[in-house]
């Protein structure tokens, strides 16, 4: 059997954690919710540092707990980076490093010491001792301490939130390359849209306790029933590859089944696999294709819902030609304007697209 | 001036021998209750701290008649082909061990709470068991708790009397400790030997003392994030 499965029934005074979902065995997963949702606790539980009587833990072929066994924290091939480095303060760097190394049989290692110290680009801190380093340094020296100890599972909680702005930015490319060179499913905390659509797959969305949605994170992030596309920050994810860069006006284009749009140029082979990110608020819509706007990327869609989210704005779900799902906020006055309803063809005018990874 | 090294060689073996003894049977018991939620936790810790408060002589009392021919520990060593232990060296020890257990488990204790147990579960995640987590997280960073503890021991047990007094006497070479010898030689109007010792435990004690603060201000500093 592939996939993770966790299931959790447990009281914790008045709470009521009741969850249960099935994650793919590759990827990163994110478990979002608000605070107090029971992110955390469902972390804890599946690490087993905390106990729930009621639960099933099961990562491909491993179970870690059912009814009938419960293997403790330090027997479960799991790594986990809390939210504030926990760093021993005591060791240093390298020492910090080694501690799960060290503990790791030497046929379970899967992963290479020096492979992890250059891929999170740790080398000139390994002499140092802890309380020497930055908030960011420290975050990635617990990152990579986790994945020495070759996890099958790696369990993160909200490793940026305690990191301002630019620590954050340094280390997002580090946890998107994790994905590609050490294949390890992750569950990672985070109550941040930007981070998921940046970093996950898959999604699990909690609130109080229960679990409200799992899916593709496409999906979920353009679902209107869910808190997500209320956000003011509300966008979609889009998947296609890089097909040509546009060296006179400084762009590359990216191109998917149902058209393609222009994102400031990177360096990136053609050829290799994006997903951009399109927030609602710059989506506007057109009943024709028009050739002389500034905008460069032009999408025909289908309407396939609407919602009003207060009395002067209107979300639009709209799919693309090859299925792919698109937001857009307009007015609703221009919704009025335009008589948008639902099988309608129209165009989407994007007026910016980042690139993710 | 002849001086009689032998209370201070005997000393310094009780003192060290209680320390040694206590370290090893109150890092579990200061361990177990920085973490329990029984509800007997708050009991036995006032248990451990009654010899703060208790006049040693009250303490020595109990333990002579505890110990005592007639006392169940008495009955259970004579049983065992041992005789009894007032008016030895091991019935010492363990009054000793008695008298000064507070000082090693209540700042064992402190330092055990304020290691929070977020050190501890990182260890697990990475692989440690719970013995394992225990000497390689705890005890290192404990080692200010451990170091104050088995200095306070040490002092508080070359600093007893009243205890000494009613359970060991003065045998020389057996029970007769600095506090005693220094006692007795008062009582022979030896003022000049009486000074001599006194002067030296007094020195010593400041001693112990400031090397204790320096070097726990120096690991204090080390652990600063």
């Amino acid at each position: 059997m592939t996939g993770i499965e966790v299931k959790i029934q447990k009281q914790l005074g008045e709470f009521n954690l009741a969850v249960s979902f099935e994650a793919p065995s590759r990827g990163i997963t994110a478990l979002f919710g608000r605070s107090g949702s029971g992110k955390t606790s469902v972390l804890r539980v599946v690490s087993g540092l905390q106990r729930a009587k009621q639960a099933v833990i099961r990562i491909n072929d491993d179970v870690w707990q059912d009814e009938k066994q419960f293997i403790p924290t330090h027997r479960r091939p799991l790594g986990y980076v809390f939210q504030e480095a926990s760093l021993f303060p005591h060791l240093s760097v390298r020492h910090n490093l080694e501690y799960g190394w060290r503990r790791t049989p030497v046929n379970a290692r899967r992963i290479q010491f020096d492979d992890v110290v250059e891929l999170i680009g740790i080398g000139p801190l390994l002499q140092r001792a802890t309380a020497r380093l930055s908030g960011g340094e420290r975050q990635r020296v617990a990152i990579a301490r986790a994945l020495l100890t070759s996890p099958k599972l790696l369990l993160m909680d909200e490793p940026l939130s305690a990191l301002d702005h630019g620590a954050k930015q340094t280390i997002l490319p580090y946890l998107e390359s994790l994905h590609d060179e050490f294949e390890i499913p992750s569950l990672y905390v985070t109550h941040d849209p930007n981070e998921v659509a940046r970093l996950a797959d898959y999604m699990v969305i909690l609130d109080q306790g229960k679990v409200i949605a799992q899916g593709q994170t496409a999906n979920l992030l353009t679902r209107l029933d869910l808190p997500l596309a209320g956000y003011d920050d509300a966008a979609s994810l889009l998947e296609g590859l890089v097909s040509s860069h546009d060296h006179t006006y400084h762009l590359t284009w990216i191109s998917m089944d149902c058209g393609r749009v222009a994102v400031v140029r990177e360096d990136l082979p053609v050829g290799q696999h994006a997903r951009v990110q399109i927030r609602a608020r710059d989506v506007s819509l057109s009943l024709s294709a028009h050739s002389d706007t500034s905008i460069l990327n032009i999408l025909p869609a289908k309407v396939i819902d609407t919602h009003d989210l207060n009395p002067s704005q209107v979300l639009v779900r709209l799919e693309l030609l090859d299925g792919q799902t698109l937001l857009s906020r307009i007015t609703r006055r221009s919704a009025v304007a335009l008589s948008i309803h639902e099988g309608q063809h129209l165009y989407a005018q994007v007026k910016s697209v980042a690139l993710l990874s | 001036m002849i001086v009689d090294w032998q209370p201070v060689w005997l000393t310094l073996k009780l003192a060290g021998l209680t320390t040694l003894i206590l370290l090893i049977i109150g890092t579990p018991i200061a361990w177990w209750l920085s973490r329990t939620t029984a509800w007997y936790k708050q009991t036995l810790a006032a248990i451990v701290a009654l010899p703060l408060v208790l006049p040693p002589t009250v303490l020595g009392f109990y333990l002579l008649l505890m110990l005592g021919p007639k006392g169940v520990v008495g009955q259970l060593t004579q049983a065992m082909g041992l005789g009894t232990l007032p008016f030895t060296f091991a019935g010492l020890v363990v009054a000793s061990v008695i008298y000064s257990m507070p000082f090693v488990i209540q700042p064992l204790q402190n330092t055990f709470e304020s290691l929070g147990n977020r050190h501890l579960e990182v260890a697990a995640t990475l692989g440690a068991n719970a013995w394992d987590r225990f000497v390689t997280v705890i005890v290192p960073l404990a080692r200010p708790g451990f170091l104050t503890a088995a200095v306070l021991s040490f002092a508080h047990t070359v600093g007893e009397f009243g205890v000494v007094l009613m359970i060991g006497g003065s045998i020389p070479g057996e029970t007769k400790v600095l506090s005693v010898a220094i006692y007795d030689h008062v009582e022979a109007l030896e003022y000049g030997k009486a000074h001599f010792i006194a002067g030296a435990m007094l020195l010593f004690s400041f001693l112990v003392l400031m090397i204790l603060y320096l070097v726990n201000g120096r690991l204090n500093r080390e652990h600063q994030p």
